[in-house]
């Protein structure tokens, strides 16, 4: 009597067992990857991984990647939120388009945008050339690589600013305005403020794409290498054996500073 | 004294057409439509949101058609209160002091007494989010009040409460006016509140004003069938009018038809 009540127990919720199993086998696909590499990277070799968090040219690479990316979205961020609150705020005649090219660095492959990136920025064109007249250069530094990080990771920014900046009633700045603030007072101190969870979280997206960015990179500046750069310059080289240990270094330091980034929002936003 | 002059404007699926309109020092006037008849554009526009194509705005004589919302001291409640979600009520309260650099004691002062005679200062260190609606309103209203407005908007102030809570904020209102004298310009759709708080009301359809008048005038004389049918007059009768002693006749009539049904009930 209790297994038959049971099974159509099972029965009524079938759609929802059913549609749970099918979904964690991606669930099981993605951590299984990941964990496969770090633990047995940890258990087996784990001389392997503090020979590399030892070698200079590996934690230079890494503290390059991260850097590099921070600049990016620090550029995403100062260009890409005036642009999302316009897109938020405003419509205007051509505004799906703009809302389509913002979208094109994520669909397009980054080897491509490596090499579009490369024909603009390259000292021989005039653009490459105007900023070489000002001492950047693109071609193999550090310049190249903030530029391709940014054209791939920017994208991400946007969006989320835009959504943050759409889910704020503009009666609000209205309601401001009318007790005496101006355009640029209303929006530092009611649009900004509301908005910041998502701006946060838009530039932690977009650092992280800038961070795993290889594509787009190496067509422009395999030097200096970032840590992408470095794991598949050394798999060419040593194989698996010379590129795990950079590799699960980089995802250890990667999560760490994303917990760390998370948390300290959440505690923020609980001590407001 | 606020002012509109044939201002017609046009937006995506309203327009105003041709609305002039006067509204006297310490008058409650109410604007009543049907909703959806672009009654909050009204106020956006006297607000300064929308620069009408054309017509003007004049504020005490002065023309304000181009001044910035920021400039124009005009107070706005809207239906949804549009409290600060991230300031708390005093905060919420404080804003337009602060905006206006006024030192931090003055600004305390102020803001303590509105609180104090709205009642609603042990909400003080609470955020929106936690408070009722019949209490948001409150704090949406002191918020207006507190910068001492030459103008109060009020769009649908009472239409998001539940019954109970309407009749004693309708209250309400009506005593701070008595105590304020603000001049208030009010939106709705609501006859009731109307007919309970107007000196005036003005009638809006379709984007155009169709009547300016007392209360009783409105409801009991509209100038159309359009406005007969909304103010909710129940029996209209087609024909013409060949005298106006008939009118006085048909309300003799009514009273007597009251009279009737009254001496019949006690019956």
């Amino acid at each position: 009597m209790a297994t038959k009540k049971a099974l159509t127990g099972v029965k009524r919720h079938s759609l929802s067992l059913i549609f749970l199993f099918v979904g964690s086998l991606l669930i099981i696909f993605t951590t299984l990857t990941l964990f496969n590499m770090i633990f047995r990277q940890i258990i087996f070799d784990t001389e392997g991984l503090l020979e590399a968090a030892a070698d200079p040219v590996v934690v230079k690479s890494i503290v390059l990647t991260l850097y590099c990316s921070f600049l990016a979205t620090l550029i995403a961020a100062l260009l890409g939120t005036p642009l999302a609150y316009v897109l938020a705020r405003h419509d205007f005649l051509g505004k799906s388009v703009v809302e389509s090219v913002i979208d094109v660095p994520v669909v397009i492959p980054h080897s491509v945008a490596g090499i579009a990136l490369y024909a603009l920025f390259m000292s021989r064109s005039p653009v490459g050339e105007a900023f070489s007249n000002i001492g950047i250069v693109f071609e193999d530094s550090m310049w190249g690589i903030v530029v391709a990080m940014l054209f791939v990771s920017a994208p991400f920014y946007v969006n989320a600013a835009r959504e943050g900046f759409q889910s704020i009633n503009p009666r609000l700045e209205r309601v401001a305005r009318n007790l005496g603030a101006s355009q640029w007072k209303s929006f530092c101190k009611i649009t900004l403020p509301l908005a910041v969870r998502h701006l946060f979280s838009g530039a932690v997206m977009a650092w992280a794409r800038g961070i795993s960015e290889f594509g787009a990179v190496i067509m422009i500046a395999f030097y200096p290498m970032i840590a992408p750069v470095l794991i598949f310059y050394r798999f060419t080289t040593h194989g698996l054996a010379g590129s795990q240990p950079i590799a699960v270094l980089l995802i250890l330091i990667c999560i760490g500073v994303f917990v760390l980034l998370r948390t300290s929002a959440k505690y923020w936003e609980k001590k407001k | 004294m606020i002012t509109l002059e044939n201002v017609s404007h046009e937006w995506d699926d309203f327009s105003l057409k041709n609305v002039s309109f006067s509204v006297k020092k310490g008058e409650h006037f109410i604007i009543l439509g049907p909703t959806a008849a672009g009654k909050t554009l009204i106020l956006e526009t006297i607000a300064g949101f929308y620069v009408p194509r054309e017509g003007k705005i004049l504020l005490h004589g002065k023309d304000i058609t181009h001044i910035p919302p920021e400039k124009r001291n005009i107070g706005f409640v809207y239906q949804d209160y549009s409290l600060f979600p991230h300031m708390n009520i005093k905060e919420n309260v404080a804003f337009g002091l602060k905006m206006q650099k006024l030192p931090k004691k003055e600004v305390e002062a102020k803001v303590q007494e509105i609180m104090d005679s709205m009642g609603i200062s042990y909400l003080q260190n609470r955020l929106p989010s936690t408070l009722s609606g019949g209490e948001q309103q409150r704090v949406a209203l002191a918020r207006s009040l507190v910068i001492d407005p030459e103008i109060l908007l009020l769009d649908e102030p009472l239409s998001a409460l539940d019954p109970r809570t309407r009749e004693t904020l309708r209250e309400e209102l009506k005593r701070i006016h008595e105590v304020r004298g603000t001049t208030t310009i009010h939106v709705t759709h609501d006859q009731d509140e109307a007919l309970a708080l107007a000196d005036r009301i003005g009638v809006i359809m379709d984007g155009k004003l169709v009547q300016v008048d007392d209360p009783h005038r409105v409801f009991n004389e509209p100038a159309t069938e359009e406005i007969a049918t909304f103010v909710g007059v129940e029996n209209v009768i087609d024909g013409k009018i060949i005298s106006k002693t008939a009118w006085l006749w048909w309300r003799l009539e009514n009273i007597r038809y009251a009279l009737f049904q009254i001496s019949r009930k006690e019956k």
